[in-house]
């Protein structure tokens, strides 16, 4: 997003745009445990945001609050999200019993909704296997077809939980590649769920830091430093972040240790 | 990153120098059965073969059990006299009745108990009951009831039936990952059709297993409200040639029984290897 020239932009403060994503002091616990503790968070529409946080730190629960799969919670605040919502899990969650076409198809009404289907799998390069059954696919495969099942339904958010967590690294980097590409075609606003630091420099226009149920950090991400590792400026992101994490960044002296 | 989109070309034609090649590796204790093989048919055959030897030489007598070629014959007699076809027509016309009934029954309150609290809390508890019940047991009653007619059998086999078809249908059901219900919730599925494709499909496993034990317990039953209280059918055919002492006609009526069983069976094994193609279990 052009909203986003550099400078640090708090993540209340309210944008030009009308936000995608609009959160205000929202609160949830579980039992007397509080996990989110007044959090306020705008998203642009196309705007990318990475939301970083230990384990436990209340970043799936944001999410899952964000596409209202949180009916047994207790909490208070206010949320607003588009209309068009769709949700990536760290698991492909693909039907066992319905084939890859049958998966992207399934809860589109439009009467296009096979070839729209076709479209969105050719997209994430895996046209000619709609008929194939998920388990004969591979790991990255079933995160393909769970993504051209966002996609098919042209969202306006894309919420994504460690979408990428439960693949190789070598796939994972592939798959950073295919939703910066299909991010730039769609254009949806999104929250990627993540606690890889590089994964989140390397996709997002601005990285949030979730600690304890509180946005801690709020950092943009200028292009030059999403895309080169390289550049100047990474480095000292990256530390930054691990040290809002709580990690001591011990691996700074060696740049581009993790390349890409 | 066109270079995700690439996927490789696959099979390349086998070497045929591959064949002369010897093929030494190292073998890993296997543990699943192995590639699926037609062999059902060794077991019976062995079994008639046994029969057949111990009738030959005399080791078993023919009024403890019938030599099978006189059953052969006595099964030629029977149907050139018209009397198995009538018998096993209606039995067949029995337990088809009761069968459908009950797997109609069972799987619908399957469904309303598996979808509703409400549903549960009134179906489960009276079908657990049931299910303590011997079905057999209530037969004096439905005597009593509906009398000695028709609608006394079918409704015996019915209600022997519709448990299985409940309790594994209603497993089924309750057993589809949660993870799928958030799944339909987010890709906006409306309540039919999360039922239609993700409840139905989910629970149709365990209804296929409930099916098996459904299609056995209604030739069971079958085979009782024939002898108590019957005047035609294959278990009557059974029952009056106790009284004559015809080892062959009973002999004849267990087979009919027995290939009736095998049969089903392997029809509903069919129909669910068709309908669960997308199972990759160590039956396939």
């Amino acid at each position: 997003m052009a909203a986003h020239p550099g400078g640090l932009t708090a993540a209340a403060s309210a944008p030009a745009a009308p936000s995608a994503v609009s959160v205000r002091k929202l609160v949830r616990s579980f039992g007397t445990k509080s996990v989110l503790d007044g959090v306020d968070l705008d998203i642009a529409p196309g705007e990318f945001v990475a939301l970083l946080g230990p384990s436990g730190c209340g970043k799936s629960t944001l999410l899952r609050a964000l596409a209202g799969l949180d009916h047994e919670v207790r909490g208070g605040g206010v949320i607003s999200v588009p209309d068009r919502v769709s949700v990536v899990f760290q698991d492909s969650r693909l039907l066992p019993w319905d084939t890859v076409l049958g998966n992207v198809t399934l809860g589109v009404r439009e009467h296009d909704a096979d070839a729209r289907a076709r479209k969105a799998l050719a997209e994430v390069g895996l046209a000619g296997r709609e008929k194939a059954w998920p388990h004969q696919l591979s790991g990255g495969e079933q995160q393909r077809v769970a993504l051209a099942r966002s996609l098919v339904r042209e969202p306006q958010l894309l919420l994504a939980d460690e979408p990428f967590g439960a693949l190789d690294a070598l796939t994972r980097i592939r798959m950073h590649g295919l939703l910066q590409d299909l991010v730039a075609a769609h254009r949806p606003a999104v929250l990627l769920v993540t606690h890889d630091v590089d994964e989140a420099i390397a996709l997002a226009d601005r990285i949030v830091v979730l600690d304890r149920g509180r946005i801690a950090t709020v950092r943009p991400v200028p292009p030059a430093i999403r895309s080169s590792a390289d550049a100047a400026g990474h480095e000292s992101l990256r530390r930054d972040l691990l040290t809002a994490l709580g990690v001591e960044a011990a691996r700074t002296t060696e740049p581009a240790a993790v390349g890409r | 990153m066109s270079a995700v989109l690439e996927r490789p070309v696959a099979a390349a034609r086998p070497d045929p120098a591959l064949a002369e090649q010897p093929d030494v590796r190292p073998t890993g204790k296997r543990l699943g059965p192995g590639r699926r093989r037609r062999l059902a048919w060794v077991g019976p055959l062995a079994l008639l073969l046994l029969w057949t030897a111990s009738s030959a030489t005399g080791l078993l007598d023919p009024r403890i059990l019938s030599e099978p070629w006189t059953v052969v014959a006595t099964a030629g007699e029977l149907i050139t006299d018209g009397r198995l076809q009538e018998n096993l027509a209606l039995s067949a016309q029995r337990a088809g009745l009761g069968l459908f009934f009950g797997i109609v029954v069972g799987a619908v309150l399957a469904l309303l108990s598996g979808l509703s609290r409400v549903g549960e809390a009134l179906i489960d508890g009276p079908v657990q009951i049931k299910r303590a019940i011997p079905g057999l047991a209530l037969i004096p009653l439905l005597i009593l009831w509906f009398g000695i007619d028709e609608t006394m059998k079918v409704l015996t086999i019915t209600l022997g039936v519709f448990v299985p078809v409940y309790l594994q249908t209603h497993a089924g059901l309750r057993g589809i990952d949660l993870r799928f219900v958030e799944l339909a919730q987010t890709v906006g599925l409306s309540r039919a059709g999360f039922i239609r494709k993700v409840v139905l499909p989910g629970a149709l496993p365990g209804f296929f297993l409930g099916l098996r034990f459904a299609v056995t317990g209604a030739w069971v039953s079958l085979v009782v409200v024939e002898q108590i209280n019957a005047t035609s059918g294959i278990g009557y055919m059974m029952e009056l040639a106790r009284t004559y002492g015809q080892t062959n006609i009973i002999v004849l009526g267990l087979a009919v029984y027995g290939i009736l069983g095998l049969l089903s069976d392997g029809i509903v094994r069919f129909i669910e290897r068709k309908a669960l193609s997308w199972q990759r279990t160590l039956a396939a």
